[in-house]
């Protein structure tokens, strides 16, 4: 119930935005001053280098990739081309390019561009973290592995007509939306200092990169939508200390900031910060990944079950996390397709847990360790709130604290019995849930260990599906298989929040990422303060 | 002279060497590799055979022993090797961050010698008067304060209140955004500055030989100024040094907090994503500049104190 309401909260608030927006005309001019909040610097400006969410606020200024996400519609959408057309077999795509999209350089992209940036991607002894999506591409993993020079399922048609084949029956536009596979120019790239001076296709072109302070961005007047982008400048901004980012908002110094809970219940709180909250359930889930290969109790459902039902997770959102956050109700976000909105969460009843846990043969409990990060939201805090729940039922947990850097390592290695982490979980429904498939190994993401045959089932059966609505109706099925099975404790879906100053119209609840901007729809009053 | 900096000069290299062994051994147990500057968000972005592959082309196969040694080697030569992070060479990412850190310690210093020395002396010349209360009890609290707090409260004070600087960042290099996290880093070495100075002149003052210049008839100014002042100044510039040569490596905090593009910040980054070349470039910097500030306040003893170049 608590959930739906905040849903709806923020449908409002959203909705409210958009309607705020939609009675202005855009203003041309101005400055925008956002902010990168999750590190004391950027990683690279080359989009193909970098894994890090942080960099791509920079990257959706900078470039753009073969599709994007349209927010409005929570759906992908093509940008670098204006049809695509799908062979019957779903595995050849003809792509008609754009042949108005100039690069920062002033010559117009090709067909070639496309080929040269996957193929750059590739590169096998770069391990660039694009290469997970454009291995899709038939003869891709060739070139990786050095057999191959060019790769073989990318054919060019004409300078704006592009043919991909794919080895997979599954919409490429997961695939090549995000800014590790956009499409760079060859002559820039070539020239060795590419991320000291980038040349996108996007709607700013670079001006300045302080390491370790900011970017600096101006209008890209040959970009490709017309009109468009409306301001003059932007300027991402490091701050990675919430309190810091705290004042120089209240300040005016900066007109967008990312809030953890604390600031969350304060900038509600206020009359005037309370109307520039902008709200979004991300494509992140919270969760306690149970390693079933570690202790014997974990591989029994009614055990991992007895966790669910032991843990009072809507107490600790409240009282922790600040309601920052959405209960989760399976393992996929509300904003996917897959997602069942009849599910109902698993109830505080520890009672139910007890009796499920004497059922499996424990009736006594048993005690196992838990890996956390120091994390506020989904770290040491929440560890140790639940620990006393799950003591009322006779488990005893004992924290192992980490670093949340190392945490996917530990991960992929099984190097733990529980863990505590959020996940990616969107927007590709088919590819989350391939976490869970038996096949896919530890190292890529099954984290769990999990081996359902009836899960896979599923899963080879959407995989076959053509039909994106029937696959998303199977793919229901498996996560709600998942949320029956148990595999790890369902926490929360981030609530990511973006405040920002009255002066800014434009922004978008981005699902995937909320400090992802796409900056050519932003525009300010003249009332901002920026120069 | 000529054997002061020789002596010290000779003690760099070791030093350097040492330290440099003690991060490569600190890394090697430490959880986590270069593997997890490249993940993210609880995803593995890396394929495990190129992940493999990256290893052993990067050598992190190999012993401990035999990639210090490489380590060492290339060093020597000016190449401090390529960041997992941004695959751009650390020397590089070092080189616009060195000005940036320079001018942050060399403010926070003046800002500390300036306020510190001049409150010690004031204080030390009329002990137990106001002016020595209110001094040793700005000096205590500013030994106790945290950097952090008291920086957040300058931004608060300074920024959002008086409207007076701009609460964070670099802006164009110049002096507005250079004072809140010049005074936040200063006030430490300001307040151990203070006391140091005070407690000098103090012992200063009661020597034989001032006691003797005093009835000599010079008067208390000529005193303070040719004899005082001197002879505390050698244990004042030996503060002034270890606090110098050690703030570049005190500044992550405030580089962090004011988003500052020093040193510091980068390796902060460079730790959590377990970018070991960066780090180690960002703690060779840090240690060289310690010892090349030593080194001069070796140096400024013997111009100081010319008994100390027969010792």
């Amino acid at each position: 119930m608590r959930k739906l309401a905040w849903l709806a909260v923020a449908a409002i608030a959203v909705i409210g935005a958009g309607a705020a927006n939609a009675q202005q005309t855009p203003r041309k001019g101005g400055t925008l001053r956002m902010t990168a909040p999750y590190a004391a610097s950027f990683g690279s400006l080359d989009p193909h280098v970098t894994p890090r969410a942080q960099d791509d606020i920079v990257g959706k200024a900078l470039q753009r990739s073969l599709y994007n996400w349209d927010t409005a519609a929570n759906k992908l959408t093509l940008e670098l081309a204006k049809s695509v057309t799908a062979s019957a077999d779903g595995l050849t795509y003809t792509y008609k390019l754009r042949d108005d999209a100039f690069f920062h350089n002033g010559r117009k992209m090709t067909a070639d561009d496309v080929i040269f940036s996957f193929t750059r991607i590739m590169d096998g002894s770069k391990g660039y973290p694009g290469a997970r999506y454009v291995r899709l591409i038939k003869g891709a993993v060739d070139v990786e592995k050095g057999t191959a020079k060019e790769i073989s399922g990318l054919k060019k048609i004409d300078d704006y007509t592009l043919e991909m084949t794919i080895t997979d029956r599954v919409d490429p536009g997961y695939y090549f939306f995000g800014g590790s596979t956009a499409i760079l120019p060859k002559e820039e790239v070539e020239k060795g200092n590419y991320a000291s001076n980038p040349v996108g296709l996007g709607p700013f072109k670079f001006k300045e990169h302080i390491p370790g302070s900011r970017v600096s961005m101006e209008r890209f007047d040959k970009f490709y939508k017309t009109g468009q982008p409306y301001l003059d400048k932007l300027e991402v901004l490091i701050m990675a200390e919430a309190a810091a980012r705290d004042v120089a908002f209240r300040n005016k110094e900066i007109d967008t900031s990312i809030l953890g809970p604390a600031q969350y219940v304060a900038y509600r709180a206020d009359p005037q910060l309370s109307k520039g909250i902008l709200e979004v359930a991300e494509m992140f889930t919270r969760s306690m990944h149970i390693n079933l290969n570690s202790i014997k109790p974990f591989q029994d459902k009614r055990v991992r079950q007895a966790i669910n039902y032991a843990i009072d997770s809507n107490l600790i959102i409240s009282r922790l996390v600040k309601d920052k956050a959405y209960r989760a109700t399976s393992w996929l976000p509300p904003s996917s397709a897959a997602f069942d909105k009849t599910m109902k969460p698993y109830p505080y009843d520890p009672e139910k847990a007890k009796k499920l846990l004497a059922e499996a043969g424990y009736p006594n409990g048993f005690e196992f360790e838990w890996t956390t990060s120091q994390n506020e939201s989904w770290g040491l805090p929440i560890v140790e709130a639940v620990i006393p729940m799950l003591a009322k039922v006779g488990i005893k947990a004992k924290p192992k604290l980490v670093e949340v850097t190392v945490l996917t390592e530990i991960l992929m290695k099984g190097d733990h019995q529980s863990l505590i982490a959020s996940s990616l979980t969107g927007p590709d429904s088919l590819a989350t849930l391939r976490c869970y498939y038996s096949k896919t190994p530890r190292t890529a993401c099954n984290y769990t260990g999990f081996n359902n045959a009836d899960f896979d089932k599923l899963l080879d059966d959407a995989a076959q599906e053509g039909d994106m609505a029937k696959r998303d109706e199977i793919l229901k099925k498996a996560n709600n298989l998942l949320y029956e099975e148990a595999p790890v404790w369902f926490f929360n879906y981030n609530k990511a929040v973006l405040a920002f100053q009255p002066w800014v119209h434009g922004l978008q609840p981005n699902p995937t990422e909320i400090t992802h901007q796409y900056p050519e729809n932003i525009w300010v009053d003249a009332s901002s303060p920026a120069k | 002279m000529l054997l002061v900096l020789g002596r010290r000069l000779a003690n760099v290299i070791p030093t350097l060497l040492a330290v440099v062994a003690l991060v490569f051994l600190l890394f090697s147990v430490l959880p986590g590799s270069f593997i997890s500057g490249m993940n993210e968000d609880g995803r593995s972005t890396i394929d495990p055979a190129v992940m493999e592959r990256m290893r052993k082309e990067m050598g992190l196969d190999d012993p401990l022993v035999e990639r210090f040694a490489k380590y060492v080697a290339a060093t020597a030569t000016g190449d401090l090797g390529t960041s997992f992070r941004t695959r751009e060479p650390v020397t590089k990412m070092l080189a616009v961050r060195i000005w940036p850190s320079l001018k942050l310690v060399l403010a926070a210093m003046t800002f500390a010698i300036l306020v510190g020395v001049t409150l010690g002396f004031l204080a030390a010349l009329k002990p137990g008067s106001l002016i020595d209360t209110a001094a040793m009890v700005g000096a205590i609290s500013g030994l106790s304060l945290s950097q952090f707090w008291f920086g957040l409260m300058l931004m608060y004070l300074f920024a959002l209140k008086l409207q007076w600087l701009p609460s964070f960042g670099y802006g164009d290099g110049g002096l507005r955004n250079l004072i809140l996290p010049a005074i936040a880093l200063g006030v430490g070495p300001m307040a151990l500055l203070a006391r140091t100075t005070r407690a000098a002149v103090l012992d200063v003052l009661n020597a034989d030989f001032v006691r003797t210049a005093r009835s000599k008839g010079m008067s208390e100014r000529r005193v303070v100024e040719w004899h005082v002042l001197r002879n505390a100044l050698v244990l004042v510039i030996t503060i002034v040094g270890l606090q110098f040569g050690s703030l570049m490596g005190q500044a992550v905090v405030v580089e962090k907090l004011f988003a500052w593009p020093g040193v510091g910040s980068l390796m902060v980054d460079s730790v959590f994503q377990r970018d070991m070349p960066t780090v180690q470039g960002c703690i060779l910097m840090i240690v060289l500049f310690f010892l090349v500030i030593n080194t001069l306040v070796d140096i400024a003893y013997v111009v100081i104190d010319p008994r100390i170049r027969y010792r």
